[in-house]
């Protein structure tokens, strides 16, 4: 059986059904929008947005893959047509992918919003964007994992999102996008080091303004790390869990 | 030919089994009716059987290829119609049934193909272009079938196809799935109707407390109930003052005269009408009909399952057909 065909199809019916839909677009677009109008309009000097580029870039990629891939899988669970999917003669890694692979785009598409605000705003010369796109890349599919991690383990789309906010909001302000990891608590640092964003937003640093603390390719091998991880977990919790 | 063979199939949720060592085995070309009041355990078993979910034990055999371990390609040999309909309520009919295709790897203008062709089949031409939330419930208990239907499968699974449909649409469907059957189709139908078993299925298991209790044609569970031979006469006048002379003129049978000019000959062996037209004949009663009483599927199920017709009926009246 052609599995590709399959793979497209689902990834495009999502985009259809879910990403191109208004509500999402304002909320994947509108939103990123609004933070980057928000942090840049109140910076002093273009130095200042080049400092605060990364973290609203980490945030908008982090809240678009995390917020819709919890209505994609729990509300077409709810609907039972996920059962749909279950039920076709699809690997269930590459239904995963398939069902994933749209709220990674959706997540890169975000993180494009600040950046291109930023150039009209300030000097983006010197930038690494080879490495910025990577970690674009890298952060999309880690949260989007989390997203799916999350969204596995609730029932309905408000739990998932209820529960995606226990990870995202205490991850903004222990990841260094704000307060720089070497200035939290003590106490606190050792958390900041088990969370993927803190690596991104690292690599994000490094890559707009040299100040990262991670050496670049340990920031890229853990984020690899951290997805892999993320998805064997969660389509291990499918099996077991929707395949009951 | 055998085309599914189940053996032993068992599902535990804790300490509570649902479908308890179950054996049957369908075969090519038939309707295989699974019968049984809510709960009794069919929806978990077509859920095992299409890899909805996994068996706490036994085997399930699918044209040779064993569905405990391979479920994925015992799935593309299939088609399940789930007792709700599950298709996307944005797309319209024709999107649907194409992204239903391209599940099963089919290439782009051939899933366009088929779904024109089952659209026009199942009487949804006019409507393909309609979103599938403005459908009525009937018609998207057709659209459902026809998507489980997209793939040419070998076996259809159909979970309670017309629980909930109003009386017209439940004929249609059912007018369906015999057309689909005379195609070559096999079908597994679950329902808890027993009258539309008894239309459509031309074997039937019943299925009680997670255990098949019985499974034959719907002659042989007929037969099996069937341990009298009964003749109902239904006569000009009253005729309860001779009973006595009846049942002394027929010692080897039971007789029974009813309240409404009638009487029940009850018999084990076939009762010869003969006899009893002459005696009438000779006591000057006229006969308006003479007919054999056969037990219906409903008095079958009742007397193998010892399920009151009571809790049936409520069953029924909580389908809403």
């Amino acid at each position: 059986m052609n599995s590709s065909i399959a793979f497209w199809n689902i990834f495009h019916k999502d985009l259809r059904n879910y990403y191109f839909k208004p509500p999402n677009i304002s909320w994947g677009i509108i939103f990123p929008i609004a933070w980057a109008l928000m942090f840049f309009l109140r910076s002093r000097n273009t130095l200042d947005i080049r400092d605060l580029l990364p973290g609203v870039i980490a945030m908008a990629v982090l809240f678009g893959t995390t917020s819709l891939l919890s209505v994609t899988l729990n509300f077409e669970r709810k609907s039972r047509s996920f059962e749909r999917l279950l039920l076709a003669p699809i690997d269930s890694n590459l239904l995963m992918l398939a069902k994933t692979i749209g709220a990674i785009a959706f997540g890169i598409i975000n993180a494009f919003v600040p950046i291109i605000f930023a150039a009209f705003l300030a000097d983006l010369s010197g930038i690494n964007w080879l490495n910025v796109l990577g970690s674009i890349v890298l952060i999309a599919v880690t949260s989007t994992f989390l997203g799916l991690f999350i969204s596995v383990t609730a029932h309905e789309v408000f739990e998932a999102q209820t529960y995606s906010n226990f990870f995202r909001f205490p991850m903004l302000f222990l990841c260094g996008l704000f307060i720089p990891v070497s200035q939290l608590p003590v106490v606190l640092r050792p958390f900041s080091y088990l969370l993927p964003l803190t690596y991104g937003t690292d690599i994000l640093k490094t890559a707009i303004h040299g100040n990262g603390l991670i050496p670049i390719w340990i920031s890229f091998l853990v984020l690899t790390g951290f997805s892999l991880a993320l998805f064997w977990l969660s389509t291990r919790n499918i099996k077991k869990k929707w395949i009951y | 030919m055998t085309i599914l063979e189940v053996k032993k199939l068992t599902k535990s949720y804790g300490k509570f089994t649902a479908v308890d060592s179950v054996d049957f085995t369908i075969e090519q070309g038939e309707i295989f009716g699974f019968l049984g009041p809510n709960g009794a355990g069919k929806t978990s078993t077509i859920n095992m059987l299409t890899g909805l979910s996994r068996p706490t034990s036994g085997a399930i055999t699918l044209s040779g290829v064993d569905c405990v371990k391979n479920i994925k390609q015992a799935q593309r040999r299939i088609g399940i119609v789930p007792d709700e309909s599950n298709l996307y309520e944005e797309m319209n009919g024709f999107e649907n049934l194409s992204f239903c295709a391209s599940l099963y790897g089919m290439a782009k203008a051939k899933r366009e193909r088929r779904a024109g062709e089952l659209l026009e089949e199942f009487g949804l031409d006019g409507t393909g272009k309609k979103p599938f939330k403005a459908y009525s419930k009937g018609m998207k208990r057709k659209l459902t079938i026809a998507a489980g239907m997209i793939h040419d499968p070998e076996i259809l699974f159909l979970d309670e196809p017309t629980t909930g449909i109003d009386v017209e649409n439940a004929r249609q469907i059912r007018k369906l799935i015999s057309t689909l059957n005379a195609n070559g189709t096999t079908i597994f139908l679950t329902t808890h109707y027993i009258e539309e078993a008894e239309r459509l299925c031309h074997r039937i298991g019943f299925i009680v407390g997670g255990k098949i209790v019985k499974i034959g044609t719907i002659a042989e569970l007929m037969s099996e109930a069937q341990r009298e031979n009964i003749v109902q006469f239904a006569l000009e006048n009253e005729v309860s003052s001779l009973k006595e002379t009846l049942s002394n003129e027929f010692p080897g049978f039971t007789i029974d005269v009813l309240d409404n000019a009638g009487v029940k000959i009850h018999s084990p062996e076939t009762v010869n009408l003969m006899p009893f037209m002459k005696f009438f004949d000779q006591h000057r009663i006229t006969v308006h009909e003479a007919k054999i009483i056969r037990p219906s599927l409903e008095e079958v199920f009742v007397k193998v399952t010892g399920i009151g017709m009571d809790k049936l009926k409520k069953e029924k009246e909580g389908g809403k057909r």
